[in-house]
């Protein structure tokens, strides 16, 4: 072979060897370009409705409008609970740049709580890019003119109105309204996330809470189309919230002013019933609390004052608080003896100032040292005399006791239209063997005889039952809602009325009428002492032990601390001819039911008639 | 067929099929390669317009550029190759100075130096270097016998190694990957024995932990992973990959429209003008748009291979070839990365996504694929 032919042969092999790398190359490539296809295809057509989905998403952005919830009224058309324009400070954290600079910077302007920076933390774990997560609800109008003053090295700080719950007359409804506040994590869980779209706040506690679902409202949408930051480019569709029903309730703002201010600062409840249809008139727990501050968030350290406060302002007395009633229940016994004929109206018994069980040296005392003498069943009411209804006790047995009283209402929920109400307790044999594992004994009927012992009752339950007496008979459960709406609330069904012989009911509604106007009537002193009543009234007092005394002990005011001082109850009802409203009142620690209680009734009554005297006839 | 025959036919269908091949010939242009060439721009230029939300400017400036970048791809084709061969340290040696001044002037952008500014111009001496590079390379491999020996694998090394380290220093990962691509294709059609590049293999493996552990940044790091997972840091740089898969998949066969692309013109797809401008297209023209595109790029690509197989040097076989095949991976890293196949590394479109520096060398490319080409008419 020749040099040349040997370097032909050499460019030959060499351009073979590149054609080969070539075409490996192109192979290669070919196989490559298949994948990236088959990608794309796999994205554009397999999965595309997947993708379509995903961009609408991203790009139609749904902002949820919050319904107005429905207002509360008084019966009279006065707003209760109101919504007021409130103003949130929410942050767009990826307009923020640094974050904890502009907290820091916020917490200078404004004091940002440590929960409040927590919370925060959390929301904006969860959030959409560019949405805004709130810092801040109802700023003051000092935050907000801060914030605008420093609104320039505010970044991504935005300050939004939004309706927030508004309490007019705090803490004089604080029980009943009750108020809302921040949906919390265990009703997050359980809510329809669609039915509290773009709603934060919830009814906690009162009228709120029970027609929750009433007042609240139907969200409407917004669908808009955004761009990436958020911002609206062009609205879509737009779907109106509905308000939540407005709620009308029997409730008398006058009455309710006038018996909190009646209890003048003590500690106790006053209830006012309309005796021809249950509507509850006054539900007044004192002290009351602001309801205000718990619909934005309230302080822990307000809060924790709120807790800690021996008044137990937050603890709803009137359908809650549990009282022996004592000698309230005087009346509803007698009604029993009367009709069973366990007594007549001319029946006497005599008081010797003690009362003592057969086989048993154990004196049962009589309220009056030295007792009350002979005693017919009137005199026994009017004057209240212990002995006398020891002796009905034991001469109708538990069985009889609780039947009756639990006809008018005692140890049953009275099924009000508000939540966590308490049933008081009326005991029974029953009762005492399944809940403390002991026989009824003798002794047991005696004390609950007189209302005390192991019975308890609400002040709401006095007062129904109260109006029962008052309309002899008449079984009507409580209900604050009038109107819900448009429409009126029905009356729940009581149940069958109480009967008994009309003599029976004459004798006790005369006797409580003696109560209020008898010389040796237990409430006449004190009522008689705030003028006269343009109007007859029927009543009961009432005294209930917070200690026990000793046998041989006697019960000394003077010696005793405020907080063990008698509660002092009343119930009344007015006008005796035809009863219109009955009251509950007790005042804790109050010592005297005829003393402190009965005026706090009167005040209340005489409220009532001196503003429904004119409109009797039309209701 | 005999060479010289081959050769001969070729100039005869050339002429058959141009027409008027002489002025083509004196241009030393190629027909085919500037009639693809200028489709893709043209497709660019209208995809750009929506990705760039509607902005003249920005598709007048890319006009500016590319009609640069024509001006430089006809003048680099005037170029003769032994010139280019002679000179090839030149642009490599020159490229080294600017990256050492990007180092020490350079601008930052991202937490990375990249840019380097003279006068009113910026630019990125790295994109300089993807040409620089095989360019050297082709040269000093050309003037040795092939195929490769061990010692020329050595220089061929050390060539690569010092704009590679310079780059990673910047640090553009993106960019450093394609150099060495670069740079190995040059090897690879050189007939570099399989031995050797199974060894360089090997070698890439065993650095790849060593890689991750002491030269990658953070940033790069997270890249790579949330290739792995996306939905895991769905704010970060996991968006960018959501966003682009959601605007190519939501395109179907036939896209949105014109403008009409809500991913693209509601801005939730990040650097839609820049590297990410497959997507917009995807999304607004849909699948049987990717698929004409990647037909025009396989057309170009064919095209370089067979100016490459044509060509009448070893030199200009292999600066050919390398640079088709560098074209080829542009393609491929940036669809595949938009499309959440490889991690997202910064490598524009070819000549579609806005860019100067891009187009200018892309451009400057072509112009050597015309340069090889002119001289294979030539040698008769």
């Amino acid at each position: 072979m020749s040099p040349a032919d040997l370097l032909l042969r050499d460019h030959r092999n060499e351009h073979l060897l590149f054609a080969g790398r070539l075409v490996f190359a192109l192979l290669a490539m070919v196989v490559l370009l298949a994948v990236l296809v088959w990608r794309y295809f796999d994205l554009q057509v397999l999965r595309h409705e997947d993708f379509v989905t995903r961009a609408d998403r991203n790009r139609i952005h749904v902002r949820a409008i919050p319904p107005p919830r429905g207002l509360i009224f008084d019966r009279n058309g006065v707003l209760l609970a109101d919504n007021r324009p409130g103003f949130t400070l929410s942050v767009v954290i990826e307009r923020a740049g640094d974050l904890d600079a502009l907290l820091a910077t916020l917490d200078g302007l404004i004091d940002l709580s440590d929960a409040e920076i927590e919370r925060f933390r959390q929301l904006s774990a969860r959030r959409r890019p560019y949405e805004a997560v709130p810092l801040r609800y109802n700023l003051s109008e000092r935050e907000q003119s801060l914030l605008a003053v420093d609104e320039y090295r505010l970044d991504g700080v935005e300050v939004s109105a939004q309706l927030v719950r508004h309490y007019p007359h705090g803490s004089v409804l604080s029980h009943v309204l009750g108020y809302m506040g921040r949906i919390d994590e265990q009703e997050l869980k359980r809510l329809d996330p669609d039915a509290y779209r773009g709603v934060y706040t919830i009814g906690k506690t009162g009228l709120e809470r029970f027609y929750e679902t009433d007042l609240l409202g139907t969200p409407g949408y917004e669908y808009a189309e955004t761009n990436a930051r958020g911002r609206v480019m062009r609205a879509l569709e737009r779907i109106e919230p509905v308000a939540g029903q407005n709620l009308r309730l029997h409730l008398d703002l006058r009455l309710q002013e006038a018996a909190y201010e009646a209890l003048g600062g003590e500690r106790g409840a006053v209830v006012a019933i309309d005796v021809r249809n249950g509507g509850v008139l006054a539900l007044a727990s004192a002290p009351g609390f602001d309801p205000n501050p718990f619909v934005t968030g309230i302080s822990s350290a307000d809060y924790a004052a709120l807790i800690e406060s021996p008044d137990r302002p937050l603890f709803d007395r009137a359908t809650r608080g549990q009282y022996p009633p004592g000698s309230i229940i005087k009346p509803i016994f007698a009604l029993a003896a009367l009709d069973s004929g366990v007594v007549t109206p001319a029946t006497r018994i005599y008081d010797p100032g003690f009362f003592r069980l057969d086989n048993s040296a154990h004196r049962y005392r009589d309220w009056k040292r030295g007792g009350h003498g002979w005693m017919t069943v009137r005199d026994a009411v009017v004057e209240s005399c212990d002995v006398f209804f020891y002796q009905v006790g034991v001469r109708l047995g538990i069985d009889r006791l609780h039947r009756i009283a639990t006809a008018f209402g005692l140890g049953v929920e009275t099924g009000v239209d508000m939540p966590n109400e308490s049933a008081g307790l009326m005991p029974s044999r029953e009762w005492k063997r399944g809940a403390r594992g002991l026989a009824w004994y003798p002794g047991d009927t005696v004390n609950t005889s007189i209302g005390q012992g192991f019975v308890t009752a609400t002040p709401l339950q006095l007062a129904a039952a109260a109006a029962r007496i008052a309309s002899r008979g008449e079984v009507r459960v409580p209900r604050l809602a009038r109107t819900l709406g448009q429409s009126l609330v029905p009356a729940a069904p009581g149940g069958d009325p109480i009967t008994a012989a009309d003599t029976a009911w004459d004798a006790v509604i005369a006797a409580m009428r003696g109560v209020v106007e008898d010389r040796k009537g237990t409430a006449r002193a004190a009522l008689a002492a705030m003028g006269p009543m343009d109007y007859s009234m029927a009543g009961k007092t009432g005294t209930a032990q917070v200690v026990g005394i000793k046998q041989n002990e006697r019960y000394d005011a003077a010696r005793l601390a405020k907080e063990q001082l008698d509660h002092a109850l009343f119930i009344a009802f007015a006008p005796v001819e035809a009863p219109r409203i009955a009251v509950a009142v007790i005042v804790e620690n109050g010592e005297h039911g005829s003393s402190t209680a009965a005026p706090v009734a009167r005040l209340v009554i005489d409220t009532y008639m001196a503003t429904h005297a004119e409109v009797a006839g039309l209701e | 067929m005999s060479r010289r025959d081959f050769d001969h036919q070729m100039r005869e269908r050339g002429a058959a099929v141009y027409g008027r091949r002489s002025h083509w010939l004196t241009l030393h242009a190629d027909p085919l390669l500037a009639l693809l060439l200028a489709a893709l721009m043209t497709a660019g230029l209208a995809v750009l317009y929506s990705a760039g939300d509607s902005d003249h400017g920005q598709v007048r400036r890319q006009l500016v550029y590319m009609v640069i970048g024509m001006t430089l791809m006809l003048i680099t084709a005037q170029i003769p190759l032994r010139l280019l061969q002679r000179w090839a340290w030149l642009p490599y040696v020159a490229g080294i100075l600017l990256l050492l001044a990007v180092e020490l002037i350079g601008s930052d952008a991202k937490g990375a130096q990249r840019w380097l500014a003279l006068g009113p111009v910026r630019f990125q001496p790295a994109e300089l270097m993807k040409i620089a590079l095989p360019l050297v390379l082709t040269a000093y491999l050309a003037s040795r016998p092939p195929p490769p020996r061990l010692g020329d694998l050595a220089v061929a090394a050390a060539l690569m190694s010092v704009p590679l380290a310079l780059v990673l220093i910047q640090p553009d990962l993106g960019t450093a990957v394609l150099i060495t691509t670069g740079g190995f294709f040059v090897l690879f059609l050189a007939g570099i024995a399989v031995r050797f590049l199974l060894a360089v293999a090997a070698v890439a493996l065993a650095a790849a932990p060593m890689l991750w552990l002491f030269v990658l940044h953070d940033y790069q790091k997270t890249r790579i992973l949330t290739l792995l997972d996306p939905e895991s840091d769905k704010l970060g740089a996991g968006w960018n990959i959501i966003q682009s898969t959601t605007a190519i998949g939501s395109g179907g066969w036939t896209g949105k429209g014109w403008l009409q692309g809500t991913q693209s013109q509601l801005d939730f797809l990040p650097e839609g003008h820049t590297d990410f401008i497959i997507a917009v297209l995807a999304e607004e023209f849909g699948f049987v748009a990717v698929l004409g595109l990647i037909c025009l790029y396989a057309l170009i690509i064919l095209r370089g291979l067979a100016i490459s197989l044509g060509a009448s040097s070893m030199f200009g076989r292999l600066l050919a070839g390398s640079i088709t095949l560098t074209f080829f991976i542009y393609v491929f890293v940036n669809m595949s990365m938009v499309a959440g196949l490889l991690p997202v590394v910064g490598v524009p479109l070819p000549m579609v996504s806005y860019g100067g520096t891009s187009v200018v060398t892309l451009s400057i490319g072509f112009g050597i694929l015309m340069a090889v080409r002119s001289e294979t008419g030539r040698r008769g």
